[in-house]
């Protein structure tokens, strides 16, 4: 199908690449319908509404800066994606991205995750249980020390 | 809204399942329990609030990411050699 996205204007999608978040973003209730696109630019993705071309997100995979993120999941938002575990084969782990006007300030959510479940196409951000992680980490700084164990 | 009125140590029951005790009032500080089956979840206002004011401000992100990824691969590249 074809939509009209933020960052490229119309752009082909696959039906595979819909997700339908389950209660909308934080803030974005009304918008439930997204596509989810790789960036020119990897590690990026896009995370364009359907319904409106002027909500998108930037998204990325927060193991790539903080290899020992875990988002410590609820048994709710666990069963209502239908995912068995944090190890289960699938689920994608996405931070929001905030990118200012300094760009290389750019920073990433990773105490509100979004979670995809792969096979249904499911989404939802939730709230991690663990105290540890924050609205903003700067994903430049987390790269220089990345690293320790998981708390949860 | 409904409001109750509460003193130390008293409580109220929501749900037949969860329950707010006041354990603790020191000036304008009050410490709430909490008891709740481990599927309902419980957070301070404040982060739903930190999180939709995130969001918000993520959305407003530039669409030119062209410049953060060549600094994200040199960087990443860096840190391989360390």
């Amino acid at each position: 199908m074809m939509i009209d996205t933020k960052a490229y204007g119309a752009t082909e999608i696959d039906e595979r690449q819909r997700i339908t978040l389950q209660k909308g973003l934080f803030g974005f209730e009304d918008y439930r319908e997204f596509a989810l696109l790789d960036s020119d630019h990897p590690p990026f993705y896009w995370f364009q509404s359907l319904s409106e071309r002027e909500i998108a997100f930037v998204l990325i995979d927060p193991h790539i800066f903080r290899p020992d993120y875990s988002p410590c999941i609820s048994a709710e938002d666990l069963e209502a994606l239908g995912i068995i575990g944090e190890g289960d084969e699938n689920l994608l782990v996405f931070s929001i991205v905030t990118i200012p006007e300094e760009q290389k300030r750019m920073t990433a959510n990773l105490q509100g995750p979004l979670l995809v479940n792969r096979k249904t196409r499911q989404g939802r951000q939730i709230i991690s249980g663990d105290e540890r992680w924050h609205v903003r980490h700067s994903i430049i700084e987390e790269m220089k020390h990345a690293g320790g164990d998981s708390a949860c | 809204m409904l409001i109750l009125s509460r003193k130390l140590n008293e409580k109220i029951i929501i749900n037949d399942s969860i329950e707010v005790s006041v354990v603790e009032i020191k000036g304008d500080h009050v410490k709430l329990g909490i008891l709740a089956p481990r599927s309902v979840k419980v957070y301070r206002h404040e982060i739903y609030e930190a999180i939709q004011k995130e969001n918000r401000a993520a959305s407003k992100s530039p669409t030119d990411l062209g410049s953060l990824a060549d600094f994200f691969s040199s960087s990443s590249r860096k840190t391989e050699d360390d």
